[in-house]
């Protein structure tokens, strides 16, 4: 298709004001970083990215933040789905409640849900534990939305229910149906769920800021008050991170499911 | 094909109901989530929502939802997060519908289309404490922008970084965010727009600016303005971004929620974070539902997935 100059020059000068938007704030923030502390040096090092490991509570910090990570991703693949297909196989009255409740969290911001769950965090830590890896229950109800969606666009994919009535013909007990026979076939639906649990952990700061756990962002906070450069070189190399992390994510025409987030 | 009858519960009648298979017994294997998501995700709901029918000493009344909405300052707070919701949602959906065209428009699984994709889908997340820092880098005191202002167009508001945290900086720091989340959201619309509309369209005599005046703007119009409700939503329920770049504590909702759940100066009140807290959940509810009807209205044309 042959497209006329009008449409050529639209097209690219769209692409470059939305891109110099986009970008300029990256550029800026390698630019930062690179500078030297304080004032008036012109000179360009690396310092603030050669110190970032030596930051105590930082390396703290991204461990426990990865360590959450996992946690919500077991939550997803041994809680989360396969209630999935036991709804979907067994219990179609409840589809549309499961739906409504995977759903709720669209409704319900962050800074709301903090304000309702407050009391509870405060009995964990004092009858429980403080570790702020506990923060991966809420977080798992966080994404719930996103996880439901790729689950249930790969979900509608396959006929789940022949699958499942082959295994059971064939002998297979309920669990080898769920864990052996379907979550398989929908590997890659649980990968995109597995891949915007990282990035909503490594990226979460309200309710952990206002519940008073160290998380990696929290510290990325602290860090920016004390040392602007190293903070903001953490910043951008976590942004790297997550981007390397998505281009990970096989099979190229799949990405559209995980991209298909709605909500914050 | 065949229904094998399984212990007798009854005759199969179609695959699609199972009905062989359920029974009393299968309600328990929900229960683990249930409890679950009763504990981390009804429970909260359920207590935002009763708190903000109580007052201080837990009486049921309308007492403190009456009191914050009578009050100035939530009201102030509530007025700017609309006002800038409103304003970035109406810039991110074009700026990122326009965005999604030219990606659409160029050539297909490119590599320009890829990486936007990818690239739009890290940024859409990214706000908060990174994204501050990223625009303190390139507008606040020191930051690429600025020092470039201060050598060479001292007088410009550039130069000085005062902007940056007001009303105009949160709208520039959440529209960074809103225009990749458009781009996400509208992309799949633009990719199941049928070739032959603009083909028949062509074949009728229809010049460019005709076919979408009359086919593509129509058809798109309620696909647009519900991703636009969802990017009001997405900024309307920001904390994160706005708390770490600013220190008012009431200008939005967001922040004054925070404060009244937080402060240890004035003493932590909760029924006040619980009656703001509901009015954010009205407004949420009512941009969704919005959303959903509009959605209804364009899958009746778009195959999603």
């Amino acid at each position: 298709m042959k497209k006329s100059i009008g449409v050529r020059i639209w097209r690219f000068s769209i692409i470059a004001v939305v891109s110099f938007y986009l970008l300029m704030p990256l550029y800026a923030m390698f630019d930062f970083s690179t500078k030297q502390f304080g004032l008036g040096g012109k000179s360009r090092n690396l310092d603030s990215w050669r110190i970032i490991p030596s930051q105590p509570d930082l390396v703290i910090a991204i461990t426990r933040s990865l360590l959450t990570a996992l946690i919500v991703m077991a939550l997803i693949l041994f809680l989360i789905v396969p209630t999935a297909i036991w709804v979907h196989l067994k219990l179609p009255i409840l589809r549309r409640p499961f739906e409504l409740l995977c759903l709720l969290p669209l409704a319900i911001p962050a800074i709301v849900i903090v304000v309702g769950i407050a009391p509870l965090y405060r009995w964990i830590s004092i009858n429980l534990t403080e570790s702020p890896i506990t923060l991966a229950g809420v977080y798992s109800m966080l994404i719930l939305p996103y996880t439901y969606r790729s689950l249930s666009a790969a979900l509608d994919a396959v006929d789940i229910h022949t699958l499942a009535e082959a295994a059971r013909t064939l002998g297979a007990s309920i669990g080898r149906v769920i864990f052996g026979i379907i979550m398989p076939t929908i590997k890659t639906g649980i990968i995109n769920g597995s891949f915007i649990a990282i990035a909503l952990v490594l990226g979460e700061y309200t309710i952990s800021n206002i519940l008073n756990y160290k998380t990696f962002q929290v510290v990325i906070a602290q860090i920016g008050r004390a040392n602007g450069n190293v903070a903001v070189a953490v910043s951008l190399a976590s942004l790297l991170f997550v981007l390397f992390l998505l281009l990970l994510i096989p099979n190229k025409k799949r990405l559209g499911t995980v991209l298909d987030v709605d909500v914050k | 094909m065949t229904q094998i009858p399984i212990q007798g519960t009854g005759p199969a009648v179609g695959r699609t109901s199972s009905r062989y298979w359920r029974s009393k017994s299968a309600y328990l294997g929900v229960l683990p989530f249930l409890l679950f998501s009763g504990l981390f995700l009804l429970y909260p709901t359920w207590n935002v929502i009763s708190g903000a029918f109580q007052d201080e000493s837990g009486k049921f009344g309308t007492k403190v939802l009456v009191e914050v909405f009578n009050s100035s300052s939530a009201r102030a707070g509530f007025r700017n997060s609309l006002e800038i919701s409103a304003q970035t949602a109406i810039a991110g959906s074009i700026l990122g519908g326009l965005f999604a065209w030219a990606m659409v428009s160029g050539k297909q699984g490119g590599f320009f289309y890829r990486y936007s994709v990818a690239l739009s889908s890290v940024l859409a997340q990214f706000g908060g404490v990174m994204l501050t820092f990223a625009f303190l880098a390139t507008f606040g005191f020191n930051g690429l922008v600025s020092t470039f202002a201060i050598k060479y167009a001292p007088g410009s508001f550039l130069a000085e970084s005062s902007w940056l945290y007001g009303k105009a900086g949160i709208a520039v720091l959440y529209t960074f965010f809103q225009i990749p989340l458009m781009v996400l959201v509208f992309l799949p619309t633009l990719e199941n727009m049928k070739p032959q509309w603009r083909e028949a369209s062509d074949a009728l005599g229809g010049k460019t600016y005709e076919y979408w005046l009359r086919v593509g703007i129509p058809i798109l119009t309620p696909s647009f303005a519900g991703a636009a409700l969802l990017l009001f939503v997405n900024s309307f329920s920001a904390y994160a971004t706005a708390a770490t770049l600013i220190n008012l504590s009431d200008f939005l909702t967001p922040l004054a929620i925070a404060t009244a759940l937080t402060s240890e100066v004035g003493g932590a009140n909760p029924a006040e974070a619980k009656s703001l807290s509901a009015y954010m959940i009205i407004v949420v509810i009512i941009a969704m539902s919005g959303y959903a009807l509009l959605r209804r209205k364009v899958s009746k044309w778009e195959q999603r997935r």
